[in-house]
């Protein structure tokens, strides 16, 4: 390979895929052929570098000068001004409020804060090239590991690292091994589980794009030290460039010697394969995987016997999460010591999160364990997009709870989420602003998990339908005294019977929304008012006859025709057909029209007379 | 053809998650027929009924032909903070149909799914296997007449 003048490292991560980074590469290539300095630059596509908001993000290196939102249209300039002359184009550099310009990758605020482990390489090589894993050091552990140490002695060297799983329940990783490991069985098996179907997390479809060799590596010294022959990698379906490129890395290993028999000579063999889901949320859940790695429904089982004992073909097996496998090398080559100097007492290390939402850096961040809601979200979130107040931030997706602003100040961890409700889940940290109203995200996030139930138990199949019914009544204007506490009641139950992790952490953000926005669900029961105006049937539009132009654009444009008047009367709603689809205001001319929070008048009345009917009726 | 796929898979059960993805996606409608379904049932051995049950169960398989383009809006929480509500609505205007229908001209089937992992761009929708982020309704319009265009 010749020596290039310079690297121009493109993400190629799914975020700036999506908006547009195969545009920007093959741009490039033209660009550089027709000025004939294809041999002088170096195009490399790599994993996530992070800061999604900015896509299509690009490293232009030796001086590693960071490029934001870059379009076709710029890379002719980025040619001939930064690559012939020299002269880095600032404009599309990141700048702060104060117009302070970053121009290196490390200047940026939104790296200030990290502390990267398991992404350590994301971002930074082509994740196709086992050579460039190799040059960061990649393999390197797995050969010491298989040359010189001892299965039991890996095992304490990550129960010494105090590494837990990163995959939501937070389990000691070398209490899992060491199960495995002391069990006689012939046979055993070691699953990686990439099923993340958390909504807004992206942290394992990210390392597996971007650098899947080490989590390869990861899984074959965990594989070694429980002594399992052969690994699975489940991966989404939906995660289609996941599954190409661990398979690509597989099989580069085995070219390389690096997997199959004997490797680095040893008598360690260890086969991987790669199998996908089919779309099933609960197969995240270790027990449903399993049953979908043999060709079943992903229906959870009952533990014990947990997997450890009797798991994937009823073998001992050992179920790890992409993050907590990205981590392993590092740690021994690090050692243990390195590792647990970061963090809190009970969680050490380093956790990826996935900022979402209402945040302006959105993007995939891996900051050092305790670190203060506050310093995740603003410093390195960069705080709430637009001119709006932070409200909530709902963590760990479904099973996840919300927090709010009392909560700003608490260290990140296991122990200090739970204990307020919310849990550390996979790293989902979805941020909401004021304009959102609490009851319609619990409302969501009961939708979804009603929708991925796999029903094969009854207090999730109907208990959690029920949950969702009340929260639709109170929703719709029908939420009646004692909503709150049926609430409660079912999702205590629902989580203390059902079987699976789905069922037991389903009912949290309900149960952690009443505990911190309990007047939210108060004032849509008893003052039929949603304030935030997102809930249809707690909010009305008016039109304010002295700004009404008598234009009548409003009427014209009603999808149900319940706006009437004329140019001299001004016009006005009529309240009980109205769908609340906005169209009026959005196509009102002078801003005629608001959104009023609370039920009208008028459809309160109609309600209150069709209850009266039924009432009548039933005697 | 059906056979063919699964004879590139052992026969054993633990096969069936993927040889139903690749009958899947070598079909030009995109769905499992009910004699794929036999066609497997006899390789692996398996009662149809056992297959039917894992058709199913996982969201991405579809027992009815689909179009030739499958929209897959994300409907999880992210997105629909950043406004996929407004996303879908455009969508059902622009090509006619509901949640879980295919266009006249079979070009399209409009799904929903669960969260694409690309939650740092949303609102995000994926056809086949291309994710398009931040999507506004203007740039819906633009991806469909783009692909309607090249297409026709």
């Amino acid at each position: 390979m010749s020596l290039k003048r310079i690297d121009l490292l493109i993400c190629f991560g799914s975020g700036c895929l999506s908006a547009g980074a195969q545009k920007i590469k093959d741009r490039f290539y033209e660009v550089l052929q027709a000025k004939g300095l294809s041999s002088e630059i170096n195009i490399i596509e790599t994993g996530c570098m992070g800061p999604c908001d900015y896509g299509p993000v690009m490293v232009i290196y030796p001086e590693g000068i960071f490029y934001k939102k870059v379009t076709p249209d710029d890379v002719e300039e980025i040619v001939n001004e930064h690559f012939l002359k020299g002269r880095p184009v600032k404009r599309l550099m990141i700048q702060d409020e104060e117009d302070k310009t970053f121009f290196t990758q490390k200047e940026i605020p939104f790296y200030q804060k990290q502390v990267k482990v398991a992404l350590a390489n994301c971002g930074f090589i082509d994740p196709e090239s086992i050579e460039e894993y190799i040059a960061t050091g990649g393999y390197e552990a797995l050969g010491t590991v298989l040359t010189t140490m001892t299965p039991q002695q890996v095992i304490d060297v990550i129960k010494k690292s105090g590494l837990r799983g990163r995959g939501g329940g937070g389990f000691p990783t070398h209490l899992k091994w060491q199960m495995v490991h002391d069990n006689s069985s012939p046979e055993k098996y070691f699953i990686c589980n990439g099923d993340e179907g958390d909504p807004g997390a992206f942290m394992d479809r990210s390392l597996l794009e971007g650098d899947p060799h080490r989590v390869l590596e990861g899984m074959m010294i965990a594989a070694y030290a429980i002594g399992a022959k052969n690994g699975y990698f489940y991966i989404r379906a939906e995660y289609p460039l996941a599954i190409k490129r661990i398979k690509m890395a597989i099989e580069q290993a085995k070219k390389a010697g690096l997997a199959g028999n004997n490797i680095f000579g040893s008598d360690f063999s260890f086969e991987a394969e790669v199998r996908t889901g089919a779309g099933a949320f609960v197969c995240g859940e270790e027990t449903a995987l399993i049953q979908s790695i043999e060709g079943q429904r992903g229906n959870p089982t009952p533990k014990p016997p947990y997997p450890a004992v009797q798991g994937l073909y009823k073998k001992p097996t050992v179920v790890n999460n992409v993050e907590t496998l990205g981590n392993i090398p590092t740690i021994l080559l690090k050692g243990a010591d390195w590792f647990a100097s970061m963090g809190t007492e009970t969680s050490k290390g380093t956790k990826v999160f996935a900022l979402t939402g209402d945040i302006k850096n959105t993007g995939l961040v891996e900051v050092p364990m305790g670190i203060t809601l506050r310093e995740l979200i603003f410093d390195v979130g960069g705080g709430i997009i637009g001119d709006h107040k932070f409200k909530a931030v709902q963590l760990g997706g479904p099973s996840g709870g919300c927090l709010t602003t009392q909560h700003l100040d608490v260290p990140v961890d296991y122990e200090s989420l739970k204990e307020r409700g919310a849990m550390m889940g996979s790293g989902g940290v979805i941020v909401m602003n004021d304009e959102k109203c609490m009851v319609n995200v619990a409302k969501f996030f009961m939708d979804f998990c009603v929708d991925e139930s796999c029903g094969k138990c009854s207090p999730c199949r109907i208990g959690l339908k029920q949950m969702l019914e009340i929260l639709k009544r109170i929703d719709s204007g029908y939420g009646k005294e004692g909503d709150i506490e049926e609430l409660q009641r079912l999702g205590e139950t629902i989580s203390k019977l059902s079987l699976c992790g789905l069922g037991q952490t389903a009912p949290n953000p309900v149960l952690s929304t009443i505990r911190y926005f309990r007047d939210e669900y108060e004032a849509h029961i008893r003052d039929k008012s949603c304030a935030n105006k997102v809930c249809p049937d707690l909010m009305h539009f008016e039109i304010n006859k002295d700004k009404c132009i008598g234009c009548s654009l409003c009427s014209r444009k009603c999808p149900v025709q319940c706006i009437s008047g004329s140019r001299e009367e001004k016009y006005t709603i009529n309240q009980l057909p109205c769908i609340k689809c906005g169209t009026c205001m959005d196509v009102c001319p002078v801003k005629a029209i608001a959104k009023i929070p609370g039920m009208h008048s008028d459809v309160k009345a109609q309600r209150e007379a069709e209850e009266l009917q039924q009432q009548n009726q039933e005697e | 053809m059906f056979k063919e796929i699964c004879q590139k898979y052992a026969p054993h059960k633990d096969n069936l998650i993927q040889i139903l993805h690749e009958i899947q996606d070598t079909d030009p409608q995109h769905y499992i027929s009910s004699e794929a379904v036999d066609t497997v049932a006899e390789y692996l051995q398996i009662p149809a009924n056992h297959i039917y049950g894992v058709l199913t169960f996982y969201t991405m398989y579809s027992t009815k032909p689909r179009g030739k383009n499958i929209i897959r809006l994300c409907e999880s929480p992210p997105c629909y903070i950043k406004g996929s509500e407004n996303i879908l609505r455009k969508l059902k205007v622009l090509l006619g149909v509901n949640v879980g229908e295919t266009t006249k001209d079979g070009q399209f089937t409009l799904e929903l799914c669960a969260c694409l992992g690309v939650c740092g761009n949303a609102p995000v929708m994926m056809i086949n296997e291309d994710v398009y982020g931040d999507l506004t309704e203007e740039k819906v319009e633009e991806i469909i007449d783009k692909i309607r265009g090249n297409r026709k």
